[in-house]
């Protein structure tokens, strides 16, 4: 997968920082440096809610759906996907939904609700949508929390129970 | 050549005067000395950032702007108390209350001088304030959201110039009036009755410890005389607001003659906290009056304008020991504690020394009754028991001084248009050097608090003649920035501003980023007339009124075609940005709208009122880039003849033939 090597890219630049202050976009780290007062540095580490990538071990898939889960997720989809995602094939500005649960693995959806702009740069998958949609997907200030109750709903709409 | 006239015989002229004996320095050409290594002085690489931010009044624009140093780059124009259609600021519906006042709704102010909040007189970074000189008002400025966040008129003020000058943990903002005009019931009097029926006031606004908000504390009654500018003490006089005056002649014409009779005018003194305990005793008369406090909710993303009806008021007669009068050459301008708080610089703009005060000498003045008779049964101290000293052989027209972090002051002359560098112990001339022209105010990083920071010294330039390309006969206002780390001050950039520029301050940038807002929460938009996702778009008929329901993403509007709006309807657009990414706001036009734009910010809702003139097809539009397919993001409304059977509908992404039969009018039909 090629999240693993996202991940070993991160640690050696997390390293990096280090030694040399550079901006890359799409490859963002949580790493802070609590020396740091210039206010270059300072505006970097506000905490945002995106940029947080979701590894393997991070997630939990139960059967039956959790539905706590899946109407959070709802009201999530309502508020802040649906302008741009249908529930079915069709493509709106971004890819329909359908059956996104059997294409794609849990990690990578949730990577790419919050993790979306190092998707964008380093995902050969996420690519190949951008080149079809050509509107890079809007980073929603979405938690990993919530990115998993979207992904319940996604479930249930693909058809689990 | 009529400048070259100005610059080469105009000091002169001043010289032979009889002004003898100081050093006249006179503005040199465009290529001013500048030595080899200013420009990597001055140069932030892109990708950098600057190390202050420089907040800078707009003057006649009515705006803020915000650069940074020293790179003198524009940052933000903040609006204030002008409309300002780049924003829809004053144009959309959430904004209007903002510019309310008591004469109704104002489009445009004269913004001349800028506060900054200040805890334990150091700049903590959290508001600044600004004033409306024209229809006198104050306006805060939250510097998470660098937006303005409360404006308070000022009631029983013409002219409010004085202000908006802030106390050692920001307890009051004060505002002093520059016109005495005259106050209570009976207004209608003869304008040459001046000394008889015209007052001034000098008013304290209490902030909130916490959110900032404003109210009018109290007001101080004071004879009809001019206030120009003030500076709170600090320190041992923390307790005390200095305010210059001019027109002590009380003249009502042609004031430039007649107001510079006496060869000195005034500083007031103010001991606020005998103020406050005249008000805790009750000694305070209320007063009707009327004026508007408008304050901005950003959970609401809305403003409301509340129109009080009272202020509390102090008459010196019936507070001794609350004012004082300290006599300063000539025309005082300029009035600037120093960072210890003991000295108090004078600056009488149209005089040739600068006169130094000592707060401990004021107090010893006024426990001894150093007295020199009374102004208006206010008692005024003599100058000499109240003087440090004077800085001799200084240049032309002192206006206003700021302080560095080594003991020095920094006092601009505005005739002889250069930047005097003294000491405030010894106050001996250090250093000069010529500014373009007609300088006004200077600003120094921290230069009003109790801790500056130096480094700079920024001229505010009157005149911006020579600097730059010519653009008509107009030609921008510009700064000049002086690298004053080392023993001379240096020029080192010019940088173009906006209207007026007035007072300004500078404060480190690491006090302002780290709390710099990137989006409103969506989840928290609490406006009522949010559309919280898009399966609540929609559009409603409310009588006379159309209500549209839409949200805005990239790189679309739900929804994008309505039809069914009759002419002599009005059409409100509440559009809701329901982007969460920082720097992604959203514009909305419509054709021929006779209002201005919206500019929506990630999380926000905004309205924008439109009333149709024809029938037709009408598109609107984002005006802001917001992706690839940002020029996509449009959509049409169909206004019909009043009577027409056309039934209010809307859609997005319906490519459904238009309906045959329409159904009843004013049902909602969504495609």
């Amino acid at each position: 997968m090629k999240l693993k090597m996202i991940t070993a890219a991160t640690i050696i630049y997390g390293a990096l920082l280090f030694t040399a202050s550079c901006g890359n976009e799409g490859v963002k780290t949580e790493t802070t440096d609590p020396a740091a007062t210039s206010p270059q540095e300072l505006a970097n580490n506000q905490p945002e809610t995106h940029g947080i990538e979701i590894k393997e071990g991070d997630i939990t898939i139960t059967s039956p759906l959790q539905k706590d889960l899946v109407s959070a997720g709802k009201s999530i989809y309502e508020l802040k996907c649906q302008a741009c995602h249908k529930l079915n094939e069709e493509k709106l500005v971004g890819p329909g939904w359908k059956d996104v649960t059997k294409k794609r693995k849990p990690v990578w959806i949730m990577n790419m609700i919050t993790n979306t702009e190092a998707m964008l740069t380093s995902d050969p998958e996420a690519q190949k949508l951008l080149e079809q949609c050509l509107v890079r997907m809007p980073n929603q200030n979405i938690s990993k929390d919530e990115a998993r109750q979207i992904l319940e709903f996604m479930r249930e709409n693909d058809g689990e129970k | 050549m009529k400048h070259i006239f100005l610059k080469r015989v105009l000091p002169v002229a001043f010289l032979s005067a009889g002004l003898t004996g100081m050093q006249a320095c006179k503005p040199k050409g465009t290529q001013s000395a500048v030595t080899g290594d200013a420009a990597s002085k001055a140069y932030v690489a892109p990708g950098k950032y600057d190390e202050f931010y420089n907040f800078v009044s707009g003057g006649f624009s009515g705006q803020m702007s915000v650069y940074g140093l020293p790179s003198g780059r524009l940052l933000r124009v903040i609006p204030v108390f002008s409309v300002d259609p780049e924003k829809g600021w004053g144009y959309s519906e959430e904004t209007k209350p903002m510019l309310n006042t008591s004469n109704g709704l104002i489009p445009w102010d004269d913004l001349h001088h800028i506060a900054l909040s200040v805890t334990n007189g150091v700049h903590d970074g959290r508001w600044a304030f600004g004033n409306a000189n024209n229809t006198p008002r104050i306006a805060r400025i939250d510097l998470t959201t660098f937006r303005a966040a409360e404006i308070i008129e000022i009631p029983n003020s013409a002219g409010n110039h004085s202000s908006p000058f802030i106390t050692e943990n920001s307890e009051y903002v004060v505002a002093g009036t520059r016109f005495s005009v005259p106050i209570g019931d009976n207004q209608d009097v003869p304008i040459n009755s001046y000394k008889d029926n015209f007052k001034g006031t000098v008013s304290f606004i209490g902030l909130n410890k916490d959110s900032g908000d404003m109210h009018i504390a109290f007001q101080i009654l004071t004879p009809g005389i001019n206030f120009d500018l003030a500076r709170a003490g600090k320190g041992k006089s923390a307790g005390w607001v200095f305010f210059s005056c001019y027109n002590s002649e009380k003249a009502n014409t042609l004031l430039e003659v007649n107001a510079s009779q006496k060869d000195k005018d005034f500083i007031m003194a103010v001991n606020w906290k005998k103020a406050e305990e005249y008000v805790k005793a009750g000694k305070g008369v209320k007063k009707a009056v009327r004026y508007a406090h408008n304050k901005y909710n950003e959970q609401t993303h809305t403003a409301i304008s509340t129109i009080e009806k009272e202020v509390l008021t102090l008459d010196p007669k019936d507070c001794p020991d609350m004012v004082y009068f300290m006599p300063c050459p000539k025309s005082p301008h300029g009035c600037d504690t120093d960072p210890s708080g003991e000295y108090i610089v004078g600056s009488g703009k149209l005089a040739a020394i600068i006169p130094v005060f000592s707060f401990s000498k004021i107090q010893q003045a006024i426990t001894g009754k150093n007295y020199d008779g009374t102004f208006d049964g206010i008692p005024v101290l003599k100058y000499e028991a109240v003087l440090h000293g004077e800085v001799q052989k200084t240049g032309l027209g002192p206006l206003h001084t700021e302080f560095d972090d080594k003991g020095n002051a920094y006092t601009s002359f505005f005739v002889s248009s250069e930047i005097i560098k003294w000491n405030i112990k010894d106050l001996k001339v250090l250093d000069r050097v010529p500014t373009y022209y007609s300088i006004g105010h200077l600003s120094v990083p921290g230069g009003p608090t109790a801790k500056p920071y130096g480094k700079y010294v920024i001229a505010y330039n009157k005149i911006t003649k020579d600097r730059y390309l010519p653009t008509g006969p107009e030609l921008t206002q510009s700064a000049q920035l002086y690298d004053i780390s080392g023993d001379k001050m240096k020029l080192i950039l010019d940088f173009p501003t906006i209207g007026e520029p007035h007072y300004a301050e500078a404060l480190p940038a690491a006090l302002i980023a780290k709390n710099s807002r990137k989006i409103f929460k969506i989840e928290e938009n609490k406006n009522p007339y949010a559309t919280l996702g898009d399966k609540n778009a929609r559009v409603e008929r409310v009588g006379k009124d159309i209500h549209v329901y839409m949200t805005s993403i990239r790189s679309h509007f739900t929804p994008d075609n309505i039809e069914g709006v009759k002419l002599g309807e009005t059409v409100y657009f509440h559009v809701t940005n329901l982007e969460q990414d920082w720097d992604v706001p959203h514009g909305f036009a419509v054709k021929g709208a006779n209002n201005a734009e919206l500019l929506i910010m990630p999380g926000e809702t905004q309205t924008l009122k439109w009333v149709p003139e024809k029938a037709g097809i009408f598109p609107m539009y984002c005006t802001d880039f917001c992706s690839a397919l940002h020029q996509e993001m449009q959509g049409y409304i169909r206004v019909s003849a009043p009577g027409a059977n056309v039934p209010l509908s809307f859609s997005t992404g319906s490519t459904e033939p238009a309906a045959a039969q329409p159904s009843k009018d004013g049902s909602t039909v969504k495609n």
